[in-house]
């Protein structure tokens, strides 16, 4: 019965020899794949370095930051960078260095709490208005439409004035703001897998639709929902920076990137690390998030395998 | 069969994929003059990819050699890609398996094919408008005025396929390439679209390419099979010689085809034989 | 007592102006373990017919029944337990992301079967696969492997019916004939009730015992596959498929013969 061993499709053939032993050694053998191919693309490979430097750099700030981030010291205000403060002080005296290690971790907050909470209601409200349709589908992509004519960050102005400015409150107002992006893509996902011979064939098995959806639907989406929230966090931490900067996200004397800019820019003239360091933060951080976007991109997309 | 239209001798390609290299076409020979010359295979036999490197159609990175590649005077293997567009269309053609991907879903059917004769000929719009209805009336299409202005959504299968073969005979080529023309056809359609084919085939004296999966429908419509297997030809013989094949590869193929007159319980199941990689 | 019983099928889509109705009293009926096949060319309907059986279309009118159990609107867990299909295109039935381990222990996880391993173990052996493909994704196999996956995914409910939509179109001569020589043992062993959809004459008459011929949504002609190949059809539709694929397989009665 085995004659199918030796058909000449070369890629079963390839496998023959090594054959995985159970659904975790799959698993780890599609994850030893992706590494490869991240390994082998230097844009992704740097995008992912800086991403996970943040990463790094929030959790480790105590051990990292060489001074308090804010701590006042008057007499040492408006310092150029130099050995004693590698970035410079600001209009109070405080370390811009050790401001900007303490701000990554508000800024990988923000990211954290804002994709959160954005991928799992796009993708509900995605895939459970692509698969079921009809009434269901309209009511669910009004809504979305409703949410996305919006300028974002509009939408968010409003949010915060009725809510009141503070860190939760933003995160808050960039969740309500991004998510249907990520509900459209789902729910076109859905439908061109909808009527696809493996999720009819689950449906002639008898599934309820939750088991669809999630089982097999879902993990359909997820690489689409994964590069686009990915290429998200650029924009969620620019929004943010941008709330900051206007005085509506954190609030002082916490050192978020947006508003260290926000309050530098009085002294901007004489003293430009005040302003050019937490941008070129802030530039460098969402520029990796797009790189590893497009990386994960090419190496996510079904269609490339 | 007469002049010789196509030479090709020792043809090899393989496909380089970063330190992977696939051998896909090892050695093939064969000559086209004015005649239906079928090449056969099982998929991942490399029998679209002998048609596709005739008219240098392949990938990037497929690497091309053989000993000669000619075509009539012009030598195909060292041809620069300007000549090669030259000949692409206007001298050689092809036609591919579904026409619903090969045609332009938002130009009318008319002008897709006037706009294939205009890149070939000079010519007013007009009259490539009156040779158009000319190749589609060939091509038995009942109201080629009706079907001018159709869009390609608005035909079905077995009229969009006599129209790209419209398309590609009307620069009247010397060598027409079909790659499994009719395989996404009904059976009736196929027919029709099979007789179209062959008739201007014969009317213009052109060298037939039929790449199929199909033996049966081989045997009856061409002149010349080659058989091949994993990048090889194993057998090459005249096609009403099939049923005397000799290589156990095309024997086995015939063997296992369902036949509604001869039912047997089981189906004899072609042993693969390593040898035949080789020799 | 008829295993599938269609009476008077009728099924439209679309409503008002764009109402366009695909089946046009289908009545047919396959006894136990019989292997019945509808022939027919694309846009005829055939295919459609056992999506009804199997029960993704719904709003069908006429009677269908299966094993005596007529069949409503609402359909019982218990109906996919007696009744599953195989798919054409072998590319596109197996869950590209799932491992065919996954992918088999899904209906079982479903119905709530036990001793998960061993049927897993058991069915893949049945369609000659061995311990090695468990974990393997579908993107590693060939089309005749992935398609030996699909059959068993629709056995290892253990059902009576099968529906098997040309399950060999999309495949290669030489695995073709493996698949028909798996479907013939297969029928056998576990005593399966096979309705078939195809265009190929040879593999209608090969696999099948009656043959309805289907066009543009009604069934113009039913009779024995040895009547088929014996020319003894009437309608012009059915002689004019049997032509066709005579007037390519002409040679193979020589040969056979000879």
């Amino acid at each position: 019965m085995n004659a199918n061993l030796s058909s000449i499709d070369s890629t079963a053939k390839r496998q023959v020899e090594r054959t995985p032993g159970s659904s975790f050694d799959a698993l780890c053998r599609s994850g030893v794949r992706i590494l490869r191919h991240l390994l082998r693309n230097p844009m992704t490979l740097a995008g992912l370095l800086v991403a996970l430097l943040l990463i790094v750099v929030a959790t480790f700030a105590p051990w990292i930051a060489t001074h308090d981030p804010v701590a006042q010291n008057l007499a040492n205000a408006l310092q150029a960078p130099g050995a004693a403060h590698w970035f410079g002080t600001d209009e109070y005296g405080r370390d811009i260095f050790s401001r900007l290690v303490y701000g990554s971790r508000i800024t990988l907050y923000i990211i954290a709490l804002v994709t959160v909470i954005v991928g799992p209601i796009g993708l509900f409200v995605g895939t459970v208005s692509g698969y079921f349709g009809g009434a269901v589908d309209t009511v669910f992509m009004r809504l979305t439409d409703i949410f996305i004519s919006f300028p974002s960050l509009v939408l968010a102005l409003a949010f915060i004035a009725a809510l009141g400015p503070g860190l939760e409150h933003a995160v808050v107002a960039i969740a309500l703001t991004s998510w249907p992006p990520i509900a459209r893509l789902a729910r076109a996902e859905t439908l061109s897998l909808r009527n696809a011979d493996f999720v009819v064939a689950v449906e002639l098995q008898g599934a309820t639709p939750a088991r669809i959806i999630l089982r097999h639907i879902v993990p359909m989406c997820l690489s689409s929902v994964i590069i686009r929230l990915t290429m998200n966090m650029a924009g969620i931490i620019l929004t943010a920076a941008a709330l900051g900067f206007l005085g509506l996200g954190a609030q002082a004397p916490l050192p978020e990137w947006g508003a260290m800019i926000s309050t530098g820019r009085r002294y901007m003239l004489e003293c430009w690390w005040l302003v050019a360091v937490p941008g070129a933060a802030i530039m460098l951080v969402s520029l990796a998030f797009n790189l590893l976007g497009d990386g994960l991109r090419d190496i996510l997309d079904p269609r490339s395998e | 069969m007469s002049a010789i239209k196509l030479n090709v001798e020792g043809l090899n390609v393989r496909f380089v994929n970063g330190q992977k290299e696939t051998h896909a076409v090892r050695d093939v020979s064969f000559t086209l003059g004015r005649e239906k010359l079928a090449i056969v295979g099982e998929s991942g036999s490399g029998k679209s990819t002998v048609g596709r490197s005739l008219l240098k159609l392949h990938p990037p990175s497929a690497r091309i050699s053989a000993k000669a590649m000619a075509f009539g005077e012009i030598d195909l293997l060292s041809a620069s890609e300007k000549a090669m567009q030259k000949i692409r269309g206007q001298r050689i053609s092809m036609i591919m398996q579904d026409p619903k991907y090969s045609l332009n879903p938002v130009v009318k059917v008319g002008d897709q094919i006037a706009e294939a004769y205009l890149a070939h000929h000079k010519a007013s719009r007009s009259d490539a408008r009156e040779r158009v209805m000319q190749m589609l009336e060939q091509v038995h299409i009942r109201d080629p005025k009706r079907v001018y202005n159709l869009y390609p959504h608005e035909v079905s299968g077995g009229m969009g396929q006599r129209i790209m073969i419209a398309m590609m005979v009307i620069t009247r080529p010397e060598v027409i390439i079909a790659d499994e023309p009719t395989s996404a056809l009904d059976v009736s359609v196929r027919q029709q679209v099979l007789s179209v084919l062959e008739e201007l085939v014969e009317q213009q004296q052109m060298g037939l390419i039929f790449v199929s999966h199909d033996l049966n429908l081989v045997r009856n419509y061409c002149d010349r099979v080659l058989v091949m297997y994993a990048g090889r030809v194993v057998e090459s013989l005249a096609a009403c010689d099939l049923q005397y094949a000799e290589h156990p590869y095309t024997r086995g193929l015939l063997a296992a085809l369902p036949s509604m007159d001869n039912r047997r319980v089981h189906l004899p199941v072609l042993k693969r034989d390593p040898l035949w990689l080789t020799h | 007592m008829p295993m599938i019983q269609a009476h008077a099928l009728n099924l439209s889509f679309g409503t008002g102006l764009a109402l366009n109705q695909v089946l046009h009293d289908v009545s047919l009926s396959v006894a136990d373990g019989e292997s019945f096949g509808l022939v027919g060319e694309s846009g005829s309907g055939k295919t459609t017919v056992l999506r009804c059986l199997a029960g993704q279309y719904r709003h069908w009118h006429g009677e269908l029944s299966i094993a005596g159990v007529p069949l409503q609107h609402k359909i019982p867990k218990e109906h996919f337990r007696k009744v599953q299909m195989v798919f054409q295109d072998p590319y596109g039935s197996l869950h590209p992301r799932h491992t065919i381990d996954t992918a088999l222990r899904e209906p079982l996880i479903i119905h709530g079967v036990g001793d998960k391993d061993d049927r897993i173990d058991e069915i893949l052996r049945k369609v000659g696969l061995n311990d090695s493909f468990r974990f393997r994704y579908p993107h590693q196999l060939s089309g005749g492997q992935r398609q030996r996956v699909a059959i068993a995914r629709a056995l290892i409910l253990q059902p009576r019916v099968l529906l098997l939509d040309e399950p060999t179109s999309a495949l290669d001569v030489s695995v073709q004939a493996e698949i028909l020589n798996l479907l013939t043992d297969l029928r056998q062993q576990e005593k399966l009730t096979y309705l078939m959809v195809t265009h190929d004459l040879g593999v209608v008459t090969h696999l099948c015992d009656r043959v309805a011929v289907m066009q543009q949504g009604r069934i113009v002609e039913l009779m024995d596959s040895q009547g088929l190949s014996q020319d003894l059809a009437t309608h012009d539709y059915t002689r004019m498929l049997v032509q066709a694929s005579r007037d390519f397989s002409q040679e193979s009665e020589r040969r056979q013969i000879g």
